[in-house]
């Protein structure tokens, strides 16, 4: 509080007293000398006046720049209950010691991800108060910026400029939409995308891809020849999201790109579209290698693999040199098989479909790389025929598919198909296969998992306390239950909190950790019906 | 009036807020642990009634804890090992009475482990009250006593002086290379003069060479401070009587919470902790809101125990208060509570920033040892400027900047968004070294929000 000065005479003697101070009495004997009092003494005597004149007479300073009025936040206020549960759950976070065992209480720091999500679905105001933390937490953990910067809305942007730790919500400001010109407003998109930054460019362009995608497309190719290759990279990759055959006679042009990164991803682009030039090209090439032959004694298919790259090929984003450990023809082959429209094979193997395609034999070991191409294909061109066809029986006894069908690619055939369909087929796979391969299927499958998936789940964990092993073998679909499980399923377990028998082949004292893990589970389960709850509208009005 | 009847007066009492509970946590781990156990799970049993919260808590071993919480108080029993209060049942308790999601019903009957608890505590609360029996020691006695303190503490204070004077004499910059060692031992001495409140102030004169750029001119002014209280106490038969009280209670000496009981709702303004090795001190400042006073009432924990009483912010309680003596003190003794604290729903009134400055130069007047008064600042605006924060008046060209100790808290932060740039009301405490807020309450209405 430096305020209005006193007089300079006052600060004056205060400096006095201060280098008297500094150096002693004996040295510098103070300016002024009360009779009768020696010199320190008169000294602290003076000192004391002037340091309660100066504390008495202070005044307020001249205001500093005060910062602009934060952007309104026109979103409903969270329900007293709900603000109180998000500080529980922002408390816990910078409580932040995890180790040691979890015990019987639900780790409510992964709760949080379910909680953004659900009040951004209610679309509610983040409390004030609470956007510090809010920033925190997105600090720490990326996979919750998105969420947590969406509900944490305009003013944790406005908070944000003032405190270095929080740049990067400037940075990755969500979907960019408040800043975002206009939709109707031509000119100013225009002058955005002519004049903006990258980032701004690149939310400008997502934002527009998804509400009008013929404009999107139009705007990068008026500026295409001038950008930077590696901004031209991910233009063109905003381009995935809203893909039709309109785009195709821009992106065909962009095969002739000096870049090939941009070529690559424009070819990968195109033969996700099975009516293009370049998928109609491919599935020339492709089917020129495949074949099936009647000649033994049943149809087989015959595998005859590239001799070479031409430039053709490398012009339609095959790429020529292998990773070290692989041939080259095999891996051409998978390229061309993987960019074939996948609706071209029936037609060349006796017009049979899918399921009976990939039951077919094949010959000298091109099984595994053919159906890994046909894999990534359908994964590319999203076909859930295919994908229903590669996975195979979920009760299949080698693990449901093809042998050369990895776990990761399960997952991602899996996210092809509809929701319940993928739920249906995981269910089965953990009916038949239990839960030690489960962990990444049950990763894509719709939260809160469907009844029978989540019946299969419990079912499946009760066989494996029945078995005697301990319950943190199974910790990673434990987690996944306690936060995908339908709090719905809370009455289903109520059987398995109780200690069980222990039998002499299971492990000792298993039993008990058992109950206090399923104990968990319900914990969770009820705290999440209990979240869902608080920010449910009607449901705050209960609490209030 | 027994504590029943008060029950009945206000069993429908309201329910505290999730925050209000959490505050009461003694530490970062305690209110982790309690947000786990605020959830049904692992709770049976439970119900609350007669201003007062039960229930069982499943744990590791077979016995589930008994777990009860007297909300007037509040005070807390639970049969786990735990060693904080509250532990983290007693947490998880009121967590799960806060929700008011049915799991614990209000109106029932306490079971007898916890009824026979309740009943002691307000069994012994009623016999403290009227007049203790704490008089019948014999005066004379007292009074001889009073004497030979007061002649230790005239030779401590004496001896300070000596040691003010040869410091003076050879310079605080040959102090500063004696370091913190004469500091220390100076100190003792006066712990051993029986005067507490000196010990304490040559301790902090042994810190400020250590605290950076302009350091003499701040040893000067407190060891000018520290020679004025020894020279207050030396001609304390000359002082007027508010001015000696004042100069005995910075001495340390010790005087009962004598002044006239005050019967009010106290709005609680803020609550805080400062801790040393060996001690915990609580602070919470509360609102008389038909008297207008502030009061500051203080607790201790000892060897890393959080202090029992526990007042959180934003819950209004109707007790009586006694000041302790002194001229422009602010600290009382909480005497008898009428009810247990309920959510207060209202805010302070407030000044300008160039009228809590005035305060604290007119309070001077009583006390010029004082570092700060508390006060309610009305609609002014945080400033953040690089390392230089102020609150600044939302109508006027004056700002109060914030002290050093307050920027570098997380309350910081939150005290900007709540504003977003708009007038906000902040409690705080108002001194020569700026302005430390503690509490703050949005623009157009909504809770208080700690800040510390």
């Amino acid at each position: 509080m430096n305020g209005s000065a006193p007089s300079p005479d006052a600060v004056g003697d205060w400096e006095d007293l201060v280098t008297t101070a500094l150096l002693g009495t004996d040295r510098r004997p103070p300016a002024r000398l009360a009779p009768g009092r020696p010199a320190p003494v008169a000294l602290l005597d003076a000192a004391a006046e002037a340091t309660v004149r100066r504390r008495a007479g202070l005044r307020p300073a001249p205001a500093g720049r005060r910062p602009e009025r934060a952007p309104e936040d026109p979103r409903p206020a969270l329900p007293t209950a709900a603000a109180g549960r998000l500080a529980a759950l922002l408390a816990e976070r910078s409580g932040g010691t995890g180790g040691g065992r979890r015990g019987s209480s639900p780790d409510l720091m992964e709760l949080l991800p379910q909680w953004l999500a659900a009040a951004n679905g209610h679309g509610y105001a983040a409390p004030a108060q609470a956007l510090p933390a809010l920033l925190d937490a997105a600090r720490g953990r990326t996979d919750l910026r998105p969420a947590a910067l969406a509900f944490a809305g305009p003013r944790a942007l406005w908070l944000a400029r003032f405190n270095p730790d929080w740049r990067f919500a400037l940075r990755s400001a969500p979907g960019g939409d408040a800043a975002l010109p206009d939709p109707g407003d031509a000119q100013a998109i225009r002058r955005l995308w002519e004049e903006g930054l990258f980032a701004e460019r690149v939310a400008l362009l997502g934002a527009l891809r998804a509400r009008s995608p013929e404009f999107a497309r139009e705007l990068l190719a008026g500026t295409w020849p001038t950008e930077r290759a590696e901004d031209r990279l991910m233009f063109l990759d905003s381009l995935r999201a809203g893909l039709s055959a309109a785009d195709e006679p821009f992106l065909e042009k962009a095969l002739g790109d000096r870049s090939r990164n941009v070529r690559a991803t424009a070819a990968e682009l195109l033969s996700a579209l099975p009516g293009s030039a370049l998928a109609a090209r491919m599935a020339v090439r492709a089917t020129a290698c495949v074949a099936l032959d009647r000649s033994g004694d049943g149809p087989v298919i015959v595998v005859e693999a590239p001799h070479e790259c031409d430039s053709g090929m490398e012009r339609d984003g095959v790429v020529a040199t292998p990773p070290v450990g692989r041939g080259e023809r095999s891996w051409w082959l998978g390229q061309l098989v993987e960019a074939a429209p996948l609706g071209t094979w029936p037609g060349r193997l006796g017009g049979r479909d899918p399921r009976e395609i990939v039951a077919l034999p094949v010959t000298d070991g091109w099984q595994g790389e053919l159906h890994a191409a046909w894999c990534r294909a359908a994964v590319r061109q999203r076909d859930a025929r295919w994908s229903r066809a590669l996975l195979g029986a979920p009760s299949a006894p080698e693990a449901g598919g093809p042998g050369a069908v990895s776990l990761a690619e399960r997952a991602k055939l899996l996210a092809t198909l509809d929701p319940a369909e993928r739920a249906e087929w995981v269910a089965g796979f953990i009916a038949t296969h239990g839960l030690s391969e489960a962990f990444q299927l049950l990763g894509v499958c719709a939260v809160p998992w469907s009844a029978p998936l989540g019946r299969a789940v419990v079912d499946a964990l009760n066989i494996a306390r029945d078995a005697g092993s301990y319950p943190w073998s199974f910790s990673g679909v434990m987690g996944l239950a306690e936060r995908c499980l339908d709090p719905a399923e809370v009455a289903r377990l109520q059987s398995l909190l109780a200690i069980p028998d222990e039998h002499e082949d299971a492990a000792p004292g298993a039993g008990g950790y058992w109950a206090e893990a399923f104990q968990r589970l319900v914990t969770t389960l009820r705290l999440r019906a209990a979240m869902a709850e608080e920010l449910s509208p009607t449901g705050a009005a209960g609490v209030g | 009036m027994g504590g029943s009847t008060v029950g009945d007066m206000t069993e429908q009492g309201v329910r505290w807020t999730a925050d209000q509970v959490l505050a009461l946590a003694p530490d970062a781990a305690s209110r982790k642990a309690g947000g786990r156990l605020g959830t049904a799970g692992p709770w049976s049993e439970a119900g609350s009634g007669k201003e007062s919260v039960w229930g069982l808590c499943k744990g590791s071993g077979s016995r589930p804890y008994q777990t009860v919480v007297d909300l007037i108080g509040p005070a807390y029993k639970c049969s786990c090992p735990s060693r904080k209060f509250p532990c983290k049942h007693a947490l998880g308790l009121l967590l799960l009475w806060a929700g008011d999601d049915g799991s614990v019903p209000a109106r029932t009957e306490p079971p007898d482990w916890a009824e026979q608890w309740l009943a002691g505590r307000r069994e012994r609360a009623e016999d403290k009250r009227p007049g203790s029996g704490g008089g019948a020691a014999d005066p004379e006695a007292a009074r001889r006593r009073a004497e030979r303190r007061a002649e230790r503490v005239t030779a401590g204070a004496s001896e300070l002086e000596q040691r003010l004077a040869d410091l003076l004499r050879g310079g605080l910059a040959a102090a500063e290379q004696a370091g913190y060692g004469l500091w220390e031992e100076t100190a003792a001495r006066m712990v051993d003069a029986q005067a507490p409140g000196l010990a304490a102030r040559v301790r902090e004169l042994g810190a400020i060479p250590a605290s950076g750029a302009g350091w003499p001119a701040r040893l000067l002014e407190e060891c000018a401070l520290v020679h004025l209280l020894d020279q207050g106490w030396l001609r304390r038969d000359r002082l007027p009587e508010p001015l000696a009280a004042t100069v005995r209670s910075r001495l340390g000496l010790p005087a009962p919470a004598d002044g006239p009981p005050e019967r009010d709702r106290w709005l609680v303004l803020a609550q805080y902790d400062t801790a040393d090795a060996k001690l915990t001190t609580r602070r919470a400042w509360l609102y008389g809101t038909a008297s207008h006073r502030i009061r500051l009432l203080l607790s201790y924990g000892a060897g890393g125990r959080a202090p029992e009483l526990s007042l959180p912010v934003g819950l209004a309680l109707d007790a009586e208060l006694s000041a302790y003596p002194g001229g422009g003190q602010f600290r009382a003794a909480l005497g008898e509570r009428f009810a247990a604290p309920a959510p207060a729903g209202s805010r302070p009134p407030g000044v300008t920033t160039g009228e809590a400055v005035a305060r604290y130069g007119t309070a001077l007047r009583e006390d010029p040892w004082l570092e700060s008064v508390p006060a309610v600042l009305e609609r002014v605006v945080p400033v953040p400027d690089g390392e230089q924060w102020q609150l600044a008046d939302a109508e006027a060209d004056s700002a109060l900047p914030l002290t050093r100790a307050a920027r570098s808290r997380p309350g910081l932060w939150r005290l900007l968004a709540l504003s977003g740039g708009a007038p906000v009301t902040v409690f705080g405490e108002c001194g020569h070294r700026g302005f430390t807020p503690l509490t703050a309450w949005p623009e157009g209405g909504g809770e208080a929000v700690p800040l510390c």
